[in-house]
Parts: C-alpha cells; structure tokens; sequence
C-alpha cells in the first residue's frame, strides 16, 4: 500500500512513516500542503492520511480542493482537534474517517481497511504462501482455492505470522498485534486465537506450530 | 430595585402639564372677560357721565340739567342694573344720592376717574366727572359722579369663566387618552427592539440589525459592540482550546507511536511492561483531555437551547458505523434495529452526538471479546427510546445517579482506561434536551443503557 502522510510535526512523522513502514507499507512524508500537491502530482497513491493544522494552510480546505477536483485517493484526517462539530465538520467536507491523536496503530489500520473496502476498490497485494492466499486490506483468505471466512483478530493474527514465515513469534510478540494495548489480556488469551486460527485453516498445507517455551511460528510444505 | 417607568413617567408629565394648560387657560380667559367686559362698562358709563357733565347749563342763581333722551339709553343699554348719581357744585351735593361716595382722587376737566366702591349693599362702579360752571359770573368747579351695579357685569363675566372652565376640562379629558396614546407611540419603538433581541435566543450572536429611533441609537450600538466583544471572547477561547488540544496531542501521538514501536523491538519483559505503561499513560491523558472537552462542549452548549432537528435513526446509524472498525478490533458485532418511520428530536445535534457516541463508546470499552453491542430506536408514548445494550461487566453495584457524578468510576472498571465523565456527558445532556437517561443491570449480565428525546413533529 501506498501512503501519503501529510503532517507537519517532523517528530510524528517520522513516527508515523517507520511505523508504517515496518508494516510493509511504502510512505511519502509531506510536512505541507504545497509539498503535499507537489506528491500527488507526480504519483498515485492508495491512502491520504491529513493532518488539519498545517503551516501553509487548513487541512479541511486541502480535503475541499481534492474533492472539488474529483481526486478520489480516499482520505483518513488524523486531528489533534476533538471538538465534536471539528469531527463532524472533516466527514461533511469529504474525508472518509479521521481518528483523534494520539491514535492505536492497530485501529489506523483497521479504519484504513474499512475504508478500502468501503470504496470498492481493494487494493490486490495479495500474499501467498504455501496453498493459503491472502488479502490484508479485503480480509479475504484462502486456502487451496477454498474462501475461508475469519474474523478480524483471526485474519490480524494471519497476517502477522505471514509477516515472518518460518520465524518463532512470542506470545508477547502476538499480543502487542492482536488486542489494544491499553486493555488487561489475560496470559491465555492468544492460545484461544491460534487455536481457532488453526480450525479455520484447517486443511492447509501451511500450519501454525507451537514451540514450547518460545511461541508460535507458521510453517508450510 | 427598578427605575420608574418610563410610560408612567412620560405619561404622568403630560397629564400634568395639560392640567397645567387648562388652569391657565380658565384663569386667562377668565380674566380678559372680566377686564373686557370693565373696560367697556368704563367706556359707556363715562362716555354718559360726561355727556350729563356737558349737559349742565348755568342758570340765574344755580344749575340746570336737560337731560338728552340719548344719555339715558345709553345706560339702559347695560342690562339690569340700577344708576347712581350725584352732582356737587362748590363741593357741595346738589342733585342725586348725596351719600354716593367720592372718587379717591379729584377728576380733571380731561381725566376723569374711574373707582369702585360699596353702596347700598352693592358693588359699584363708579365715575366722576369734574369740570367748572359759571355761575353767577364765578367759576364755580361741579363734580358729577354716576355709579352702576354691576350684577349683569358678573353675570356676563361668571358665564365666560364657567365656559372658559369648560374648555379648560374639556382640554385636560382629552389630554389623557392622548398622552396615553402618544406615551405608546414613543415607546413602541423601544418595545419592538426588546422584542427583536428577545427572540433571538441566546446562541445568536450576529449584530442587532433592528430599525431604531435616533435616540435608542447609541444603546444599540453599546449592544452590538457588547455582542462583538463576547463572540471574539467566545472564539479566542475555542480557538485557545483547539489549540491547547492540538499542542498537547501531537507529542503525545509522537509518544505513543514511538513507545508501539519500541515495544514491537524490545525483547525481555521489564522493559515491555514499562513501555505498555506509557502507552496506557497516554491512552488514559488524551482520553481525559476529549472528555473534559467534552464535558465543557456540554456545558456551555446546554445553555444555548439550540433548536436543530435531529434525525435520530440516521445519527445512530452514522454511528455505528463509525465504531465497527473499532468494534472488528475486538471481533465485536453492533447490531442495529431501528423503527421504519423517522424518528426526529429537536435540540442541539452536537450533544445528542456526544452523549450517543459515549454511550456506545462504554458499551465496546466494558464488553468481552466476540459479544454483541445492540443499539435500538423505538417511538415510546412521545418520546424517542434509544437504548445500547451490551454484555459486558454491569454496573459492578453502583447506583446509576453515583456513576453520573464526575469522575466517578464503577469499582469493576478492571484494566479499562476512562475518565469517569462518559455518564456526566450523557446523563447532563439527557437533562437539557428534556429528556432522561436510565442505566440497568441486564439480567442476563451486561447493561442496558436508555435515553428518551422528546419526539417532535
């Protein structure tokens, strides 16, 4: 996925850009409006992330030129202002969702999901391995040819051990990606994802194996 | 305590000035009449007076009088009234009423002197003539006087006062309905205005543009530059917050982004679980922020009554929407049942919002994995029943009114970060949109959260 991060505050973006990055993402930085417009010029991109206060301009009047010129890259506002009217003000002038800073990686990317989806327009960066075939962005899996049906905390878990195939994931690892860090999990919370990750994909040559003591790591003939 | 009013003030200052109008008038008219009718009584009187003077011829040894016919109408033209005469010759009475008094000074031949004076039981006026006769070849000086009642005088005079008296009433009676009429016209105008700037509620805060008089001028433009001061006041404080929000968000996002990051690298334990402290932490500062935010939105909103129609069935919908990214996260489901007809509120669609969004925001933050969060419309005798029911912890055995206080927090809140304002929001703006808010202990585990709006039409 392609990403234009327009945010100002160099800190952040910085942040922002490795973090997305990590995730296997490609990211251009524009610490402005004009450096923004300089970007979408040249290149297409999947998903606009705006920041609203930016030195040479409001973000709000960027999202009304792009919609006025029927640029419809979809866009995430990402607002350190939470007055209720400012958050209703960004979806009536066109942006597809906006999250509040400071903001939970884990539900950026399930809001950029949603909103790919919404849009139709799923992006086919499908990832394969072994029989499975899998499409981070559309939440759609299959194995052997067969679609299977799983549920959000399933497919995360999915595409986090596919992220590293072969290599032994902590539970710890596991957990930081599956559920908020800022709610109490307990110690066996990750068993019953990867045992249920493990009926849903059953019948696949690629499989989930426990390695006592260290965590889990997917395999596949 | 009140200043006077100023209807009253004005219209009791007309009444007194017209009640003043009318005296003068009574006692002008009055007095001309009376000096009208004297002086014409003094023109006949010594227009006659002098003809009887003139009338007088010496004779052998005395005088003689003739008098003309003419004299004697000319007194019978002043009505009923009795005639006095006496005629002096060498100062001494010789014809007439000698006791008719004298004048308080001697006449000339050229001047002669008009007086009053008490005879007989009756006012007199009087006038006495002097001039000389020769008599016996002397010069010999002869006074004549003629007095008159004057009953037919005051009589003509009383008529004149009693109409002057009339006129004067009739100009104070009609001096009252219209100094009440014109106090209304001049303070119409003042009404109008007070009407203007009353209708327009409290959160209207453009400039008075209603027409008024010159002198009502000046007010309006304090007014008006009173309302321009209080939206700059207004605007430099959301401007202050926006700005306070926006400067202490970013390096907190910087911070939570940075310790994700830190946490995804570092291995051994004693450094994850500080790491995961600090994103609690900042989890738990900007959470305080929104909500105190919101809180005060609340606050100063509820005293604006703004009056938006509000469509709750889509604001749900809008809503749910808007959570199931956050709902997936945690493999939640929200289900939504709403009634087929629109089901409308009027009120400030900003905390209806608000307290809605809290509301579901509970109900995802306090429920396990995989359950159910339900959000429902139903019409309810007038009123629009929103409830959000989940199957998460409950109320932990707090009362509803103890959960509302501020930043009061159930004692089964476990892990789960919040700022115990989420039930302060929805619970005061419950209140100012005239409705309610209940919260209950579902028996099956869970809560059931429910909020009435008036319907509207």
């Amino acid at each position: 996925m392609r990403f234009l991060l327009i945010e100002d505050n160099a800190d952040l973006a910085r942040s922002v850009h490795e973090r997305l990055e990590m995730d296997g993402h490609a990211v251009d930085h524009a610490a402005t409006l004009s450096e923004a417009d300089d970007h979408l010029a040249v290149a297409p991109y999947d998903l606009i992330l705006l920041d609203i206060t930016l030195p040479d301009g409001d973000g709000r009047a960027f999202l009304q030129r792009q919609r006025a010129r029927k640029a419809d890259t979809p866009v995430i506002v990402l607002t350190a202002r939470s007055a209720v009217s400012d958050r209703v003000d960004t979806l009536d002038l066109g942006a597809d969702d906006y999250l509040t800073k400071p903001f939970d990686f884990a539900e950026l990317e399930a809001r950029c999901r949603a909103v790919l989806r919404r849009r139709g327009g799923t992006v086919t960066n499908l990832q394969s391995y072994a029989d499975l075939v899998f499409d981070p962005m559309g939440g759609f899996v299959s194995v052997a040819g067969e679609n299977r049906d799983l549920r959000n905390r399933e497919l995360r878990l999915l595409e986090v051990l596919l992220s590293a195939p072969g290599r032994i994931l902590s539970k710890d690892q596991l957990c930081d990606r599956l559920f908020s860090l800022s709610e109490p999990v307990s110690d066996n919370a990750i068993e019953v994802y990867i045992a249920r990750l493990r009926k849903k994909l059953e019948g696949s040559t690629a499989r989930i194996e426990t390695v006592r003591g260290l965590g889990y790591r997917l395999t596949g003939g | 305590m009140r200043a006077p009013s100023l209807r009253r003030r004005l219209v009791g200052q007309l009444i007194v000035l017209s009640a003043g109008l009318a005296i003068a008038l009574y006692v002008a008219v009055r007095l001309g009449a009376e000096r009208a009718s004297e002086a014409t009584l003094d023109g006949i009187l010594g227009a006659a007076t002098s003809t009887i003077a003139e009338e007088l011829r010496s004779v052998e040894g005395g005088a003689e009088l003739d008098l003309s016919p003419g004299t004697f109408s000319m007194l019978a033209a002043m009505g009923e009234e009795r005639i006095f005469h006496r005629i002096d010759i060498n100062g001494l009475p010789v014809t007439g009423y000698a006791d008719l008094p004298l004048p308080p000074r001697a006449p000339t031949a050229l001047q002669p002197v008009f007086y009053d004076a008490e005879y007989r039981d009756a006012d007199l006026r009087l006038v006495a003539v002097a001039r000389s006769l020769m008599i016996e070849n002397r010069a010999a000086p002869v006074l004549v006087i003629v007095g008159q009642t004057r009953e037919g005088q005051r009589a003509i005079a009383l008529g004149l006062a009693n109409r002057a008296a009339a006129l004067g009433l009739a100009v104070f009676l009609f001096a009252i309905p219209f100094s009440l009429l014109s106090a209304r016209t001049l303070l119409r105008p003042i009404g109008r205005l007070a009407e203007a700037v009353g209708r327009r509620g409290g959160h209207d805060l453009r400039p008075v543009r209603h027409p008024a008089p010159a002198e009502l001028a000046p007010l309006v433009d304090q007014l008006n530059a009173f309302i321009a001061r209080l939206r700059q006041t207004l605007a430099q404080t959301e401007t202050f917050i926006a700005e306070a929000a926006h400067h202490i968000r970013t390096p907190l996002a910087t911070l939570r982004s940075e310790a994700e990051m830190a946490l995804r690298q570092a291995g051994d334990e004693p450094t994850r679980t500080r790491l995961r402290g600090m994103i609690r932490a900042t989890e738990e500062s900007a959470r305080s922020a929104n909500q105190l935010l919101d809180h005060a939105t609340v606050l100063f909103r509820a005293d604006q009554k703004a009056q938006d129609r509000v469509d709750l069935g889509a604001m749900a919908r809008a809503l749910a929407d808007r959570f199931r990214p956050t709902a997936d996260l945690k493999d939640m489901e929200i289900r939504l049942s709403l009634p087929e007809e629109r089901l409308e509120t009027s009120g400030d669609a900003v905390l209806i919002e608000a307290a809605l969004r809290n509301l579901i925001d509970n109900a995802l933050k306090y429920s396990p994995a995989d359950s159910t969060v339900e959000i429902s419309l139903v019409d309810d005798l007038g009123y629009a029943r929103i409830e959000v029911t989940d199957r998460g912890r409950g109320l932990g055995g707090e009362t509803q009114a103890a959960l509302a206080q501020r930043f009061r927090r159930g004692p089964n809140v476990g892990g789960v970060v919040g700022s115990g304002l989420g039930l302060t929001i929805v619970s005061e703006t419950a209140t100012a949109m005239g409705g309610r808010f209940a919260l209950a202990e579902r028996e099956e585990g869970g809560t059931c959260a429910t909020l009435w709006f008036p319907r509207s039409r």
